[in-house]
């Protein structure tokens, strides 16, 4: 038989939390390799979270979530430095609002010390304003110093990127299409570029997780998507909504909604909570709008709704056993990191760890000597001081060239995320590396900009050029009428 | 750092003719600054004619009216221009940083500053329309500039959004360029285009207007597949059972403008409510000295022929500032809008002792026939002006004689009466 | 004897015109409040005019496309052929302002012209 790739280790899935396991992989002295089904890394959930890096007080004690949960916030930490992650350690308040729920938050801090999580404080109301002037309803609050907001493409894109400098490989558009095992044990993994034979499989297709699982012959755990849907206002709207990470008191499902900063200044209101079966409807809707602006309003009064910029909704993978599903799986070969909503993003690091401890167990693993965790270092144009600017631009006039005027994103920044390991080749691909679309227009004046460059520099035509995903096609040709149809 | 007697943050018909202007008035040193390739600003995507019979008294195409603008400032050692130039920041000492390809980052000074950087438009985002977020959802600006600058087309079978005179003038340009446009559809009740363009690019080719309708949601996961239209109510809410769903793989948008102004807050400028826009004076200085705004930066215009007279006059003060040649304020009146004129430009009055000839730009709340404009002060009219018609989308002005502003006392009024 | 009702564009006013026909021909027009309208009520039902513009292929310059525009009024009913017509045009930089790009288009006697400038670029 004919094999497409030859290799030890097959992570599934390019998420966070593939891409974590990848990196914590290539630690080793192993052949490994990830397929993602998509054109790019990091469009499922990590696309549309609250990209809040959880302090971890809310799962219960001995459980996957929690464990992970502090020991990835942990690990977040020491990783910032050396992956040049963007994230604000901005500390996380949980508001009560009733009698009720500032008892409840007695139970929430009881939990967290618990958990291990560090500290932990319950603030007046009045010391919650000194902090968050607009949280005009709040009782008390349970003060979370060592919780954050992160970038999460980011850091799932760093991740990766730091994988493949010490020898993983990333091969995107590359559906798993099916299994072949041997002795009942995964030796297999079709795909639509081909088969690959690998020792091992890591299953951490996000929604996808138990059709991968299935595919296996492993039907332990079913996935439900649960829709979250989200505001995210202007950088202006700031002083009318918070400076940090604010919940309400969580409900059985969920954290609530948040009124929530970014790593970027903006500000957003969100998610709601609504189980189903599609594991593709990512479709905004007037009642969900209608319920998180309902819920924030709740935390803060006055929401500058006039300053919203987009809206977008993000589906969790919701696992049927309650916690995370993790490690070895009833298939020999096959180990699963699947079930990770909430605090997956925030988790993702410990996933790693467990489940390369999990691989440990049936194989020897050899640590690499010469292992670099160290990506370079990347600064926005527009977070360089005015010699960096200048110096840049001498080594590069294209950093001279502001494309995104909203987030004064530059021509050699695009340039240099097409370029860079595992680097963009859709237009939301940019956005996600460069922030070029961001912005409160919202790519209306940069984003046939960034289609031209992103032509230009991967040399195909224009109509070729996507959105985000395959179909996603964006210009016909007026003259040849080449694109959307062309494309597909 | 180099010093100018008036440098120019845009350079758009607005930008432009501020230049020229600054120029005729004994400005010896001018700088504009221009973020695109090109001098001409959006002018040069709107193909279409109908630009310039106020102020060049001719009936010119975009391109035709830019250049217009362009031939004004070129070959005059006193104007320089710098294109592919991204302004990064204008302090309140009117110093502003750049960024070029060529020059690298880099300072100028400026004895006065003129902010002309025009508006964007109102994306999606902003009106929280549900569904997906598929490709073929574009700005009518941004798609105008494909087809008519690029050479591309956003899609086949269109649907637009907004009825305004951008809207209208997309329906025709995608007709035209061999696309089916499936409709276009208005929240309010009346068009808010103007008539000619109702006239030669809807009814022209037969292309249903929806009044008092809006889209409820996108459908398409990765490519938009059609939008559910729904008829609303007076107060612009859906009417449940009045939805229905047109094929279609490319919805543009045509949903309003909001002038461009995080320079001008980062400066520090106050900002006029409704406008969106710097609170300015008769002569286009806003609320920090010496610097000026004219155009759409200010308030958002129907015809660019207004934003042409509005520059020529932040062109001329700004360069008699630099000069030390304004006349000494000795009173300063508020304009105020009410009864039925929704903004006003200027917002404020800073008048010499013998008065000055001021014209207003007004836009008012709603349609009517045959209403008065009038200006009063303390209950006393000063000027008055009958207008047949009156619309939201088109601006209105109001000319005030110097010797009625002599008499002006704190406050003006500018309001609608009807007959 | 038959009806055409009509929006006026002369001006902001927008007046709803009745035109009155016979056998094709013009007879009568009410609703104008102006005889500018009623001027306009007949060219456009016996001989309307539309301006066109659209845009050619350049080769040379810094755009891929010359936006052009017809001299004079062109009959309402031929300016789809034009559009077709000037799809398969294309010109070389430099071109001036005013430039004629097709002369006589469709033998319609109206030149198009181009409603800039635009100069050559050195690749």
């Amino acid at each position: 038989m004919e094999f497409f790739r030859e290799t030890d280790v097959v992570v599934i899935g390019g998420g966070i939390v593939g891409t974590a396991i990848l990196r914590e992989l290539s630690k080793y002295d192993l052949r490994c390799l990830l397929v993602e089904k998509e054109p790019d890394l990091s469009i499922g959930t990590t696309k549309a979270n609250s990209a809040v890096c959880h302090a971890g007080f809310d799962a219960p004690a001995g459980s996957w979530k929690a464990k992970t949960n502090v020991r990835g916030n942990a690990l977040y930490h020491e990783l910032q430095d050396d992956l040049d992650l963007d994230i604000k350690w901005c500390g996380s308040l949980v508001c009560a609002v009733t009698d009720e729920q500032v008892e409840q938050l007695g139970v929430l801090l009881e939990r967290g010390k618990a958990n291990g999580v560090p500290g932990l404080e319950i603030l007046t109301g009045d010391e919650v304003r000194e902090k968050e002037p607009n949280l005009t309803t709040t009782k008390a609050a349970l003060w979370a110093p060592t919780a954050g907001v992160m970038w999460p493409f980011g850091a799932a894109i760093a991740f990766a990127q730091c994988a493949v400098q010490n020898g993983a490989q990333v091969l995107r558009d590359c559906a798993v299409t099916g299994f072949v095992k041997e002795d009942g044990r995964v030796t297999i993994v079709n795909t639509t570029k081909g088969a690959i034979k690998t020792r091992f499989v890591i299953n951490a297709a996000g929604v996808y997780a138990d059709k991968v699982a299935r595919l296996a012959g492993d039907d332990s755990f079913t996935i439900t998507p649960r829709k979250g849907e989200y505001i995210l206002f202007d950088k202006t709207a700031a002083p009318d909504l918070v400076w940090g990470i604010v919940f309400p008191c969580p409900t059985r499902t969920s954290k609530g909604i948040l009124v929530c900063t970014t790593t970027h200044g903006n500000t957003f209101i969100g998610p709601n909570a609504n189980d189903q079966d599609d594991k593709e409807d990512t479709a905004v809707t007037p009642a969900g709008m209608e319920e998180i602006i309902a819920g924030a309003r709740k935390l803060v009064p006055n929401l500058p709704l006039g300053a919203a910029i987009t809206e977008f909704a993000g589906l969790r993978a919701v696992s049927s056993t309650g916690d995370f599903v993790l490690g070895a799986s009833p298939v020999p070969g096959f180990l699963n990191a699947a079930g990770t909503q909430s605090p997956g993003l925030s988790a993702a690091p410990a996933i790693a760890e467990v489940l390369v401890e999990a691989l440990g167990k049936e194989m020897a693993l050899r640590k690499k000597c010469n292992w670099n965790g160290r990506l370079p270092r990347k600064k926005a144009f527009n977070k360089m001081s005015a010699s960096e600017k200048k110096a840049v631009i001498a080594g590069n006039a294209l950093y001279g060239r502001v494309i995104c005027r909203c987030e004064t994103v530059t021509e050699g920044e695009i340039v240099a995320a097409i370029h860079e390991p595992v680097g963009a080749r859709t237009v939301d691909g940019v956005k996600r590396r460069t922030r070029a679309g961001m912005g409160r227009c919202q790519g209306g004046f940069c984003g046939p900009r960034v289609v031209q460059i992103l032509a230009r520099e991967l040399q195909v035509p224009v109509s070729s050029i996507v959105k985000e995903r395959a179909a996603s096609h964006l210009y016909y040709d007026k003259f040849t009428g080449g694109g959307t149809e062309g494309g597909k | 750092m180099e010093m100018y007697d008036v440098v120019i943050v845009g350079g758009g018909p607005g930008g432009l003719s501020a230049a020229y202007s600054a120029y005729r008035n004994g400005a010896k040193k001018i700088l504009v600054l221009e973020r695109d390739r090109e001098l001409g600003g959006i002018l040069q995507q709107c193909i279409h004619n109908g630009f310039g019979l106020h102020h060049f008294h001719a009936e010119l195409t975009g391109p035709g009216y830019a250049g217009r603008c362009i031939d004004l400032v070129k070959d005059k050692p006193e104007i320089e221009t710098m294109t592919d130039t991204m302004v990064l920041d204008v302090s309140q000492d009117k110093v502003v940083t750049a960024v070029n390809p060529q020059q690298g980052l880099f300072t100028v000074r400026g004895r006065t500053v003129i902010l002309t950087m025009g508006c964007r438009e109102r994306t999606r985002g902003a009106i929280r329309t549900a569904g997906e977020r598929p490709a073929g959802v574009f700005t009518a600006g941004a798609a105008q500039r494909m087809v008519n600058m690029e050479g591309y087309l956003p899609g086949k079978k269109i649907v637009i959004l907004g009825s305004g005179d951008i809207g209208l003038i997309m329906a025709r340009r995608m007709t035209l360029e061999g696309c089916k446009v499936q409709a276009v559809c208005e929240i309010c009740p009346y068009s808010n285009g103007l008539t000619r363009n109702m006239v030669q690019c809807l009814y022209d080719f037969d292309i249903p207007l929806y009044l008092s309708h809006t889209i409820l949601k996108i459908k398409g996961r990765d490519r938009v597949e059609g939008v559910t239209v729904a008829k609303v109510d007076a107060r612009m809410r859906p009417i449940p059972g009045t939805e229905f769903d047109i094929d279609c793989d490319t919805l543009l948008l045509s949903v309003g403008l909001i002038p461009e102004n995080e320079l001008s807050r980062a400066a520090g400028v106050e900002i006029a409510p409704f406008t969106n826009g710097p609170k300015v004076d008769q002569h286009r200085q806003t609320s920090l000295p010496g610097i000026y705004a004219a155009g759409n930066v200010v308030h958002v215009h129907d015809l660019v022929d207004f934003v042409s007279d509005e520059a020529d006059i932040a062109g001329k003060f700004a360069a008699l500032d630099a000069q030390g040649r304004l006349e000494p304020v000795v009173s300063t009146v508020a304009v105020k809008p009410v009864d039925g004129v929704r903004t006003c430009v200027p917002q404020v009055l800073h008048l010499p002792r013998e008065g000055e000839a001021t014209r207003l730009f007004m836009r008012v709340g709603a349609p009517a026939r045959k209403v008065t404009l009038e200006v009063k002060c303390g209950g006393e009219v000063l000027v008055k002006r009958l207008f047949p018609v009156v619309k939201p989308s088109e601006m209105i002005t109001l000319d005030i004689p110097a010797d009625k502003t002599a008499i002006m006392k704190d406050e003006i009024t500018v309001g609608l009466k009807a007959d | 004897m038959e009806t055409k009702v009509m929006n006026c564009i002369m001006c902001p006013m927008g007046c709803e015109l009745t035109v009155t026909m016979e056998h094709g021909k013009f007879v009568s027009v009410t609703g104008n409040t102006c005889p500018r309208g009623a001027k306009y009520a007949e060219q456009e039902v016996t001989d309307p005019k539309r301006m066109l513009t659209t845009t050619v292929r350049i080769q040379g310059a810094l755009l891929p496309l010359l936006p052009v525009v017809s001299a004079d009024v062109l009959p309402k009913g031929k300016v789809a052929d034009c559009i077709r017509f000037l799809r398969q045009v294309e010109v070389e930089a430099p071109v001036q302002a005013g430039q004629v790009v097709v002369p006589d288009i469709l033998d319609l006697g109206v030149d198009i012209v181009a409603s800039r400038a635009m100069g050559k670029v050195v690749p």
